[in-house]
């Protein structure tokens, strides 16, 4: 996993004056699975579009396997796209589709027809190759535009919010099949999405993009757990962002009150971003807690209850097994393991905490 | 009154009116050709109104006018599909624009826009007068064939660039895209992918202009000088001239034989409800 496979360099692109990919580089390893996450507009689709050919960067150098393929149009990269809307020949059965590309390379009858065997298996719909394509689901046509896709054997399959258009459980099960055919054919996956779950779900590698900016890059759990500022823990998943001071190292202040934390290194009386997960937020006795609040909504979801607590001018989310009616005096307490502290951002372009979704 | 009584009221009261235009001017007009076509002055069934197209003036016409509509068709899709394709690939804010400018002669009278060509192809008409200025020999186009065909071209091809342009312009730019992604060059797209995916724009406008060219009168007697008949100008002929409507009638229901083929052809390849309507 250290080969870098494509290589984004200062890759800038605006439309009509408007910037939406700024001195961006991103390199992305061999037969990783690498999400774009964002909202609308942060850029990840033209990231995609740019690494298969259809959008030409402004400026910078896109790197295939150390060829410099900026200006190759999109038939002459070693990669597959799967379209958002799958973007199926309509005209043509579902085994046309899936044979298009090897007929475009001239490869033998028999070949072609063991591939669309093979690749009729491997996205389980083995037998469908003779019914045209408008008479199936949205499921299927979406594996037939990933069979449509593997059957070229590309080094790096591209994926634009391919299961976008399909409900929830479908979508579910297509991660699942997702993450096992891309075990199975051993392939890179650029994935573009701005559903931050399935990005959790299925990805090696999370790149959160906001405003035509990386935020971050990291595992999924990275992500997560240590949020590098304010729109990174706003977007991938609930938060509570609340403005602190660090009073020093592994002391914040919070709404009036000091909590433990683990962070170290951001000098003294310093104003940071604070983020603690709702599910981090454990709700104790008054006395008990660091601070003290009441309860002020409480939704059962399931899983969970979801609540809100107001403690100090700040209505904190929790989510927690325990149910305390609304109404109820509770105390806050929050690990200090559980407390992620984050720079303010020292730009305009880093401020972009608002989701336009 | 109970609701039901009222219900099947309203119903009638609202599609009453369509009903009586549908009768009045579509359904009985059609079946007084059908009763004109078939029948003697004196009022005898016979099939002599419609054998009659077996007689070699009137074979001949029939045979012009599919002959003349033919060309003017493929004249009119030769020069459509890549203009359609120019305008729904335009990049232009208002490409929109660019195409209502190609159907604006439409708004003028059909008749005027035809006498407009008797200026341009006259013997002394303007393009002789100005091959004449700049040395060139005179053509002679009027009152043949060749200026008909002028006329249909013009008058019809608008009918021709908007369904393939309503085609074209719906089409998404991914499915395109996907065809490049998968390999092909910018012929192999066109031949594959954006060629067939139109083709219901493609029939739908054929249709719309071999009918009208099939049927008409009016730009062969101007530009033909009623020296060039088609079979629109001899059923006009019997209409108006001979004021025989049993004859008349006769060949209408032939003409319409024809025009019944055409639309089941170009039915048979509309896609379920996909077809591109003109508008």
């Amino acid at each position: 996993m250290s080969d870098k496979l494509i290589d984004l360099i200062n890759i800038s692109k605006s439309y009509d004056g408007q910037v939406v990919l700024d001195e961006m580089d991103l390199y992305i390893r061999d037969n990783e699975f690498l999400t774009l996450l964002g909202p609308s507009g942060c850029g990840k689709t033209t990231t995609l579009r740019i690494i298969g050919g259809f959008e030409t960067p402004d400026t910078g150098k896109v790197i295939f396997q150390g060829k410099d393929i900026t200006n190759l149009p999109p038939n002459q990269r070693d990669l597959n796209t799967v379209f958002q809307k799958y973007a199926l020949f309509t005209h043509m059965t579902v085994e046309e589709n899936i044979a298009f590309g090897l007929r475009i390379k001239k490869k033998s009858r028999q070949y072609i027809k063991d591939k669309i065997d093979y690749a009729l298996k491997l996205v389980n719909l083995d037998g469908y190759g003779k019914r045209s394509v408008d008479s199936l689901s949205g499921g299927q046509q979406q594996r037939i535009a990933i069979a449509r896709a593997i059957v070229n054997e590309p080094k790096l399959l591209l994926l634009d919010e391919p299961l976008g258009a399909l409900d929830l459980k479908l979508r579910q099960d297509m991660q699942y099949e997702l993450i096992r055919l891309k075990n199975e054919l051993g392939i890179t996956f650029i994935y573009v999405t701005h559903d931050q779950e399935e990005a959790l779900t299925m990805s090696d590698t999370i790149v959160v993009m906001n405003q035509g900016y990386i935020q971050q890059i990291g595992s999924p759990e990275a992500i997560y757990n240590e949020p590098k500022n304010a729109f990174v823990a706003d977007f991938i998943g609930e938060s509570n962002i609340i403005d602190g001071i660090m009073i020093e190292d592994k002391l914040v202040r919070i709404l009036g009150a000091k909590f433990p934390c683990v962070d170290t290194g951001f000098g003294t009386n310093r104003p940071v971003d604070v983020v603690i997960r709702p599910e981090d937020v454990e709700l104790v006795a008054p006395e008990a807690g660091t601070i003290a609040g009441t309860v002020t909504s409480l939704i059962f979801k399931g899983v969970h209850y979801e609540m809100d607590v107001m403690a100090n001018g700040y209505e904190w989310l929790v989510h927690s097994t325990k149910m305390f009616p609304v109404g109820e005096a509770v105390g806050i307490h929050v690990d200090p393991f559980n407390i992620q502290i984050m720079n303010k951002p020292e730009s305009e372009d880093e401020e972009a905490v608002t989701i336009d979704e | 009154m109970n609701k039901k009584q009222r219900r099947a009221l309203s119903q009638l009261m609202l599609s009453g009116p369509y009903t009586v235009w549908m009768a009045g001017f579509i359904v009985i007009p059609l079946f007084l050709i059908v009763y004109y076509g078939m029948t003697t002055k004196a009022g005898a069934f016979t099939w002599e109104n419609i054998t009659a197209i077996t007689s070699s003036v009137n074979l001949k016409a029939l045979w012009l006018s599919v002959e003349l509509s033919f060309i003017c068709t493929v004249i009119c899709l030769v020069l459509s599909y890549p203009l359609a394709m120019i305008l729904a690939n335009s990049k232009m804010k208002n490409s929109s624009l660019t195409a209502f400018l190609f159907i604006l002669p439409m708004w003028m009278n059909a008749l005027l826009r035809t006498l407009a060509w008797l200026t341009l192809l006259e013997n002394n008409g303007v393009i002789n007068t100005v091959l004449k200025a700049i040395g060139l020999p005179a053509i002679h186009i009027i009152n043949t064939p060749t200026a008909i065909v002028f006329g249909m071209v013009y008058n019809y091809i608008p009918f021709m660039i908007l369904p393939i342009y309503n085609v074209l312009v719906k089409l998404d730019r991914n499915v395109i895209n996907a065809a490049r992604d998968l390999g092909a060059n910018a012929v192999q797209t066109f031949l594959r992918v954006i060629l067939p995916l139109s083709v219901p724009g493609i029939i739908s406008g054929i249709t719309m202009v071999f009918v009208p060219s099939l049927t008409t009168f009016a730009i062969s007697d101007i530009l033909g000088g009623s020296k060039i008949l088609l079979l629109g100008n001899i059923i006009e002929q019997k209409f108006k001239t001979a004021n025989n409507w049993h004859a008349g009638s006769g060949l209408s229901l032939v003409l319409m034989v024809f025009i019944i083929i055409t639309m089941v052809v170009s039915s048979h390849y509309e896609k379920d409800g996909e077809s591109a309507s003109v508008w």
